[in-house]
């Protein structure tokens, strides 16, 4: 289990949770929460690929970075995503959540 | 332990029974009356012929003898491998026996099951685990697949199902893991008649529509989530 | 009527949560258990596998043409759809909550191969309890109707799940058994089962094949609009009828009779031509409304 947390812009809040995507070979799920604190983003990912923390912390940095996350707390299984296909999600998973998607 | 010595220690007061193509079907005496009796022997792998003898006899226990309560005996390697039998839907006669098991319990027949041999996957499900209580002989062995074949299918390194199956009953085979999971009643050290009797006398007092495994799973320790996640979908 | 490309939305294609979003009224369906308030099975864990918040099944409620229905939905994708402790005890509380409530019917999307080996002995009592629980809501009056045509199939505990229920809607993508080709094949060998024939695996366990045999009650194209069509349609016309001897003494009979007549063939083929299917061999290439009326003017 990997956990991090990253300083991102605040977005819109709403209290619905979102999820997207699927856990099958080479996919992931992701579900999006209101967070704790408004300018920041929390995730928790669980996987059953060893040794890609630093690959993580690239891949959910940049995301925080270019999206107004602040203020979720995400949580991922994952089954061996490219990180190509994390970024789709999580963009995917936020527009979902911000967009009022249940 | 052959079959005539199971019958002859389950009902010493007698019992009749035909065996044609691994399918046994007869009748039997107990304390509290007659008892239909069929299952499997041999470890027969449960083919269409064998579903519909096997469905056809209890709807003929039905239709006969109104409240007899009946007493499967099982014996199987699990289902037939075969192209013809998946040609003509083997799933759809196993669930065809299923249904008269089921309808005999609405009826107010008390059934129970007991392992004699072997019982594995869909073999099992369609007679023996639709009984009210399914019981096991010390030996036997129940099982989905055995580890070998489970660490091919799943990829996981077959030392590792060794060492998790020993603290593990959600996937270790046999029997003890079926009781603590709540799927088997109990195991009996030995068939015997008295035994029997006390299990007639359980199956008699269930209400017909009441499916208690996964109580019995959570109580047992076995299945510790099963119980609560129905109960919070169901409420 | 055939469906234009851009109209169509795959069933065999769609996630689980599209399949229930395009088959029920837009909007109006309720998730019980939702994943924010649930966590993956521990048993996948201990394993170092991810699990899946709603560890591979979706069950709720919402409507069909404004008619109450609960839905049960597996996800083919994770793990084979297959049966694990939490994903069986949320189908059983389903059906156990229709029997008490009654709804208009409940939609069994069925897509998945069995017992999660996993979890083998807590997957095999599962679904014998999911096999009592249809029983008794079926019993209770409410119809539970199978809807296959994922990747996965009904296989398995699943096949015969499936049978259990009031009918089967299913699609020429879909395929309905007991074993699966490839483990006949590794046990009895590649003459008894060529599990890489696609051709073959359709024409024994297919859709159509399932479908021509009365085995399943209707055809739909691969399409999520086509089923919820098929579902309303077969809604309309179906009453529950009360568990008794004489339909499965009626069911018994047929059985025996189709065991007798076709019990030595091998293929689809085989039993189309003995059904009295002019041409069997262009079945296969035959759309679905072409296949219906095939059926429809068989000899019976």
């Amino acid at each position: 289990m990997l956990d991090f947390r990253f300083a991102s812009k605040p977005g819109a809040r709403p209290d619905h949770p979102a999820l997207c995507g699927v856990v099958g070979s080479g996919n992931l799920e992701i579900l999006v929460q209101p967070g704790e604190q408004p300018d920041c983003c929390q995730v928790r990912i669980k996987t059953s690929a060893r040794g890609f923390g630093a690959t993580w912390h690239a891949v959910l940095g940049d995301f925080a970075a270019s999206h107004p996350a602040g203020g979720t707390a995400i949580a991922i299984n994952d089954m061996g995503a490219t990180p190509a296909v994390v970024s789709l999600r999580l963009a995917q998973a936020l527009a979902d959540y911000q967009g009022g998607a249940l | 332990m052959s079959l005539n010595d199971i019958l002859d220690q389950l009902f010493p007061a007698g019992h009749g029974v035909t065996i044609a193509n691994q399918v046994i079907t007869g009748q039997a005496q107990t304390a509290q009356g007659p008892v239909a009796v069929l299952g499997t022997t041999d470890a027969a792998a449960i083919d269409h012929a064998m579903a519909l003898d096997l469905a056809d006899f209890v709807l003929a226990t039905v239709e006969q003898h109104p409240g007899r309560p009946l007493v499967f005996l099982v014996d199987t390697c699990g289902q037939a491998l075969s192209r013809s039998q998946e040609l003509l839907c083997l799933n759809g006669s196993l669930a065809h026996l299923a249904s008269c098991v089921d309808l005999a319990r609405r009826q107010g027949h008390p059934s129970l099951s007991l392992v004699t041999a072997n019982a594995v996957s869909g073999g099992f499900l369609s007679f023996g685990l639709m009984a009210d209580q399914a019981y096991a002989l010390a030996d036997a062995q129940v099982r989905v697949m055995d580890l070998r074949a489970m660490a091919r299918v799943t990829k996981i390194a077959h030392e590792r199902l060794v060492e998790l199956a020993a603290t593990s009953p959600i996937f270790a085979p046999g029997a003890e893991s079926y009781v603590r999971m709540g799927g088997i009643a109990a195991i009996w050290p030995e068939p015997s008649a008295s035994l029997l009797e006390s299990a007639l006398a359980a199956a008699r007092q269930a209400a017909p529509a009441s499916d208690r495994r996964m109580a019995s799973g959570l109580e047992r320790g076995g299945r510790q989530l099963a119980a609560g996640i129905a109960q919070a979908v169901g409420a | 009527m055939s469906l234009s490309l851009t109209n169509r939305h795959s069933w065999f294609e769609a996630t689980a949560r599209a399949r229930i979003n395009g088959l029920l009224d837009a909007g109006s369906f309720s998730e019980i258990l939702p994943p924010a308030a649930s966590q993956p099975s521990p048993h996948l864990a201990q394993l170092d596998l991810p699990g899946a918040f709603d560890d591979g099944v979706i069950v709720g409620y919402g409507k069909l043409e404004k008619k109450p229905i609960f839905v049960i939905a597996q996800e083919g994708q994770f793990m084979g759809g297959a049966v694990g402790e939490i994903h069986g005890a949320k189908i059983v509380g389903l059906l156990r909550r229709a029997a008490r409530e009654k709804p208009a019917a409940v939609l069994f999307l069925i897509d998945s191969g069995g017992v999660r080996l996993h979890e083998a002995n807590a997957g095999l009592i599962a679904i014998s309890e999911i096999m009592r629980a249809v029983l008794n809501a079926r019993a209770a009056g409410v119809p539970v109707i199978a809807l296959v045509g994922g990747s996965c199939g009904a296989f398995g505990g699943m096949g015969i799940v499936a049978k259990l229920c009031s009918a089967i809607l299913i699609s020429e993508e879909g395929r309905l058994a007991l074993s699966g080709p490839e483990v006949i094949e590794t046990v009895a060998g590649v003459e008894e089962f060529d599990a890489k024939d696609r051709a073959l695996v359709w024409r024994v366990t297919g859709g159509k094949h399932r479908y021509l045999m009365g085995d399943c009650a209707m055809l739909v194209d691969d399409d999520i609009a086509a089923f919820r069509t098929g579902t309303t349609a077969f809604l309309a016309d179906w009453r529950e009828p009360a568990p008794s001897a004489a339909l499965l003494r009626a069911r018994q009979q047929v059985l025996e009779n189709r065991l007798a007549a076709y019990g030595t063939l091998r293929d689809g083929l085989q039993v189309w031509a003995a059904l009295g299917v002019a041409q069997p061999e262009s079945v296969p290439m035959l759309d679905r409304d072409s296949l219906v009326a095939l059926k429809e003017g068989l000899p019976t």
